[in-house]
Parts: C-alpha cells; structure tokens; sequence
C-alpha cells in the first residue's frame, strides 16, 4: 500500500512587504503635509477669565494677526501696515478665499487703543468681522 | 519510501516591526505642538452700517487712559461693572453695550472691561472710539 501525504495548501499573505509599504506611505504624507505654524511677533497676551474665553473652531478657517508692543502688524507672518492698506487687501484676499474666515487678534497688551481701533477698522473694511480677542487664562 | 517533503515556511520577523511603530510614533508625538488658540469672540459692526437705535437702547461704558471706568455718567470700579450691566440687562434686554476708549487706553483695560462685559452675561456689544 502506498501512503500517499497530501501536501496542505498553504494560504499565507506575504506581509514582508506590507511594512515597506506602509513606510512609503508615512514618508508621503510627511513630506506633502505642511505643518502651518506662524512664528507672529513677540507680545505679551492680556488676560481674562476662564468664563468668556473660547476656543477658535477651526485652525483652517482662522487668520492671524498680530500686532506688538511698538505697533508693527503682522499678518499670517506677513508684515502689513494700516496706512498703506497691505492689510486691509491680504485680510480681504483671504476673506475672499474663505468666506468663513475667523480673525485671531494676538495684541500686545501694552498697545494703545488707538492703533488697535485703526486694525479693526481695517477688518470691518475688509468684512472680516467675526473676530477673537487672543487672552490668556487669568491665575486665581 | 515515505519521503518527508519540508515544506519552506516563511517567516517574518515581526518582532523589530514594534521597535519601528514606537519610533514613528515618537517622532509624531514630539512633533505634533496641541494649539490652544483661545480668547475672547466677539462680531464687529460692519463697516459703515450705521444703525439707528435708539437712545434709551444704549449703555455708553467710557474707559479713560488710567483705567477709569464710566458707566452713563457714574464712575465705578471694575469690580462693580459686572453687576451694574447685569442689572441693566434685566431692565432693559434691548440694551447695546458701547464700550468707548480714548486713545490712549491700553488694550490690558479695555480686555479687562470686555471680559467683565462679556461675563455679565451681556450679548450685544460694540466697540468705538471716543470723538473728541
């Protein structure tokens, strides 16, 4: 009599090369995404209480400006200024960009009113209204 | 004859595939900066859209540049502003809260009236400044 093996079938994925595609994945998306950071200027953020402080919905929808203790604006780590509409014209083009735009207000607390009334007349111009005024949490 | 056919079995060494993982998952942890993008919101007016409202509808909140505050003509400090406007509210819920600084007013101040503002529970304010 003869004994014959039947050889079993084995069914196995090769998943040897399923890491290297994994890791050409990883290394796609790190080099295509950009991590949207803006340096801004140096101030100091006056303070509020936790109460009437909100978080901006979405970092995607938000705008940046910043203006510092001596006055300079920056906007999206661009410097733009009031007398010369530089940032009346790129708070419009992204306004126009994004119609839900936010503004983010990183001011200096030691900025005097008057320049601050200046940038916002800006935005109203530029109808980016919904703003947020950068605070910090007040320490009890 | 029973000849034994060894099958080829390969495998994998799966166990330095963690060490890799781990290593990216470092990487995205000291990567990743969590923003906490916090303040205080608020809707401007539009720009030239003047409303009439009427005169009883409006609470003039005047600050000066050493930080005093006027609410419709009474001095009072920062500590009473909250309930001042709160009780106003409750008489009048139409009230538009008009904060007016001089130029010379720090934005510390002006954040710190805004905030009393916002936490008196007050919904309708606006900003301007004070014409000479």
């Amino acid at each position: 009599m003869k004994f014959e093996m039947k050889r079993k079938l084995q069914a196995n994925i090769p998943t040897a090369t399923m890491s290297d595609i994994v890791f050409m994945l990883i290394l796609f998306f790190l080099t295509v995404s950009v991590l949207k950071n803006y340096t801004g200027l140096p101030v100091i953020l006056p303070d509020a209480d936790l109460e009437v402080i909100r978080k901006i919905e979405s970092r995607r929808h938000t705008g940046y400006l910043w203006i510092d203790k001596s006055g300079a604006m920056s906007y999206n780590d661009k410097i733009v200024g009031v007398e010369d509409n530089s940032l009346y014209s790129s708070v419009y083009d992204s306004k126009r960009k994004d119609p839900q735009l936010w503004m983010f207000l990183q001011y200096d607390s030691r900025v005097r009113m008057e320049i601050i009334t200046k940038a916002n007349n800006e935005l109203r111009k530029a109808t980016a209204i919904f703003v947020n005024f950068a605070t910090t949490t007040k320490q009890k | 004859m029973i000849r034994k056919k060894r099958i080829p079995v390969g495998e994998i060494p799966l166990c330095s595939l963690a060490d890799i993982s781990f290593l990216i998952l470092t990487f995205f942890l000291v990567s990743t900066v969590i923003y906490a993008d916090k303040g205080i919101p608020l809707a401007l007016p539009m720009y030239g859209d003047q409303m009439n409202v009427p005169k009883k509808n409006i609470c003039n909140v005047f600050i000066n540049d050493v930080g005093l505050i006027m609410v419709s003509e009474t001095v009072m400090p920062i500590a009473l502003l909250k309930e001042n406007i709160r009780q106003r509210i409750i008489e009048n819920p139409d009230l538009i809260i008009s904060i007016k600084s001089v130029k010379d007013t720090p934005y510390k101040t002006f954040i710190d009236v805004l905030s009393e503002i916002k936490l008196s529970g007050a919904g309708k304010i606006s900003i301007a400044e004070m014409e000479k």
